[in-house]
């Protein structure tokens, strides 16, 4: 029985350590620059693709793809900052929501073009594959490296944001620009250093999530959802409080789904709504 | 309204006037097909198969029947949307002045366009939604494919057969799932056979890996899983191998839905030695599947014709047939008259369509799947006979 709860607790903190690492980039780009960019999963897909890629045609270890992916993300999000995004920065929720969401269906439409529609098959390393069961609780090697991977970035995020130069600035800015200006912070190239970052991330993400969700056009708009959930449930611009609403999700997901099978995919929303009543800002989010 | 806008409607109504009477003049000697079906969205790569077993059968048989030419008018649902569906099948049948409705993969949209084909007399051709009650929703519905209780009874007595008494089954919460653990559980509970428990999972499942550990807790004898083809076999075979299901004792029994040929490589060998039941393996061992699955790769490339592809072939197949009979001249019912009882031998082997429910009888093989030349197969070993749909009243 123990074993059962232990089981079902570590295979649901690992789903949640997959959405934290897929929403955490939202939360910030969306709580510091109050830019709703729903192409954000569209970025994570992108991740996906260039794992899938860069591992089955280029033959590059899954560890190393990573970091170049990472990298890669972040690159093109800097361009489609300069490009598109920077022009309504100032404009309505609205329009913002119109931009994005017309990116992400040409997204869809770009990656059904490139790679086909079907689903995209990673083989993972050996020594990331297959699982143990100490104490009779099964524990997945891929689970075990994604929770390490998600709580690793939960740490350097905080450390990254409250303790550097660069964080210090990014919260000025936030704050208020027009100061963070007249102190001389340059906010434009701040403000798309933070988006290539939490683009980055996305497209991490969208990597490790190929073989524990799988990965093929429609990722874009049916992580969006899960996404959403996490980074409204966790507070915009929170680390901790996307890092929390994940771990609850994840978790209650995956127990709803063995222990109640009827209402299993229910189960996530309704965790959702209650969370919301009693903290309609999110669980760690400082404004509604 | 100022001129420059009347002037614009004045030139659209008259550029939709142009067209509706150049329509018009080519509806004397073209058949036209109204396919609808799921062209992008999660059932894209079943939209795209069906679609090219169609053209397939075309360009070998030429698109001329009885001195008219065959047209296929294309219409995209974007996934299960039933609304859409039905729109786009009515748009056909006024706009278009289409003589038959074909396509439907997936079950929803099929059920959506019954009334839109009761109501304008259009024979249509269901080339893959397996859900049993489809064809009794119309009375010019027919069904080419295959439904999942003619395919998963066989594989419930087969079970019994070779020594599974308790079974434990995973389905998808909706029509085709519902109808597969019916069936299953009907067949197996009659046989002697005991389900120990069973699971209806979201259509939208991304994880399952709770699944999967309930399987693993329970360690029932075998488990029988239905998942609609496409995107979820490969994530489903992976979870269970993660967690060692694949290599354990519990025996894995699917339909064919989840080893789908197009898809099969995907599962990698996670898939190996799982006993699955269908009407098509691209494997099938005959002159005619052999000619089908060379023209098909001469034709498409590396991708494997599966059930889909042959439902659209024969569906194709069905049509011409009625072409040719009522010299060209469709009728609803006269076409509903020849499509009764017609015969045929498909690719998959001998097929009828049922006279009584409008639905195909066929042959269900029972197949394993087996590594040949580094690529997995779905190998046929048992063959039952003429089955019919045992979903019907």
């Amino acid at each position: 029985m123990l074993a059962h709860v232990l089981g079902v607790t570590f295979d649901g903190f690992a789903y949640g350590m997959l959405l934290f690492v897929l929403s955490v980039g939202l939360s910030v780009t969306m709580g510091l620059m109050g830019f709703v960019n729903l192409a954000h999963t569209a970025f994570a897909m992108l991740g996906g693709y260039l794992c899938v890629t860069f591992m089955e045609r280029l033959g590059v270890p899954f560890l190393a793809t990573l970091p170049l992916i990472f990298l890669a993300t972040g690159a093109l999000s800097l361009v489609f900052e300069r490009v598109l995004y920077r022009r309504l920065y100032r404009a309505g929720e609205l329009d913002q929501v119109l931009l994005t969401i017309g990116l992400v269906l040409m997204s869809v439409a770009a990656c059904s073009y490139f790679w086909g529609t079907e689903q995209q098959p990673v083989t993972l390393p050996k020594y990331l594959s297959g699982y143990f069961s100490p104490g009779g609780v099964d524990l997945g090697v891929y689970r075990l490296f994604l929770s390490a991977v998600g709580i690793a970035l939960a740490l350097v995020l905080v450390f990254g944001l409250e303790r550097t130069r660069f964080g210090a600035q990014v919260r000025a800015a936030v704050d208020n620009q027009r100061m963070a200006r007249g102190l001389g912070i340059d906010v434009n190239r701040v403000f798309a250093a933070t988006f290539a970052v939490g683009s980055g991330l996305a497209g991490l993400g969208g990597a490790l999530a190929v073989n524990m969700i799988g990965l093929d056009p429609n990722f874009a708009t049916k992580y969006l959802v899960f996404v959403l959930l996490v980074v409204s449930v966790g507070g915009l611009g929170s680390v901790g409080g996307t890092f929390a609403a994940a771990v609850v999700l994840g978790i209650s997901d995956v127990a709803g789904k063995y222990y109640v099978p009827e209402a299993g995919a229910f189960i996530i929303y309704a965790v959702m709504v209650t969370l919301l009543l009693w903290r309609p800002a999110g669980l760690f989010g400082r404004r509604s | 309204m100022s001129r420059l806008q009347a002037l614009g409607v004045a030139g659209g109504v008259a550029l939709a006037v142009a067209f509706g009477w150049a329509a018009d003049a080519r509806a004397g000697d073209t058949i036209k097909i109204g396919l609808v079906s799921e062209f992008s969205g999660p059932f894209a790569l079943s939209a795209k198969e069906m679609e090219d077993g169609m053209r397939l059968y075309m360009k070998e048989h030429g698109d001329t029947v009885a001195g008219k030419k065959i047209e296929i008018i294309r219409r995209d649902t974007g996934g299960p949307a039933p609304d859409v569906a039905k729109r786009l099948a009515q748009e056909l049948v006024v706009r278009d002045n289409v003589d038959f409705l074909a396509g439907f993969v997936v079950t929803p949209n099929a059920l959506a366009v019954a009334d839109v084909a009761t109501q304008a007399k259009k024979p249509t051709i269901i080339m893959n939604a397996a859900t049993s009650i489809i064809t009794t929703k119309s009375p010019y519905f027919a069904r080419v494919s295959f439904t999942l209780p003619q395919v998963t009874e066989p594989l419930a007595n087969w079970a019994y057969k070779n020594g599974v008494r308790k079974v434990y089954t995973m389905v998808t919460d909706y029509g085709p799932g519902i109808d597969a653990e019916t069936a299953f559980k009907k067949a197996f509970t009659a046989d002697g056979g005991e389900i120990v428990g069973s699971v209806r999972m979201p259509l939208q499942s991304a994880d399952f890996s709770a699944y999967a550990q309930k399987v693993k807790d329970l360690d029932p004898q075998a488990v029988f899983i239905f998942v609609p083809s496409n995107d979820q076999p490969a994530q489903i075979m992976k979870t269970f191998a993660e967690r060692g299901l694949t290599t354990s004792n519990i025996k894995i029994l699917a339909t064919g839905d989840v080893t789908e040929d197009a898809v099969l490589q995907q599962e990698g060998d996670a898939a190996l030695g799982m006993i699955t039941s269908h009407h098509y393996s691209y494997a099938h061992d005959s002159a005619l599947n052999k000619k089908f699955v060379a023209a098909f790769a001469k034709e498409y490339g590396d991708l494997r014709p599966d059930f889909l592809a042959v439902g659209g072939y024969d569906g194709m197949a069905l049509i011409y047939h009625v072409v040719s009979e009522l010299k060209g001249n469709i009728d609803g019912d006269k076409a509903m008259a020849v499509i009764k009882g017609w015969k045929h031998e498909s690719p998959r082997g001998p097929i009828m369509i049922d006279p009584a429910t409008r639905d195909v009888v066929q042959n269900v093989y029972i197949r394993k799947v087996e590594k040949k030349d580094g690529k997995l197969l779905n190998v046929e070993f048992e063959t039952i006979k003429d089955v019919k749909d045992p979903g019907k009243p």
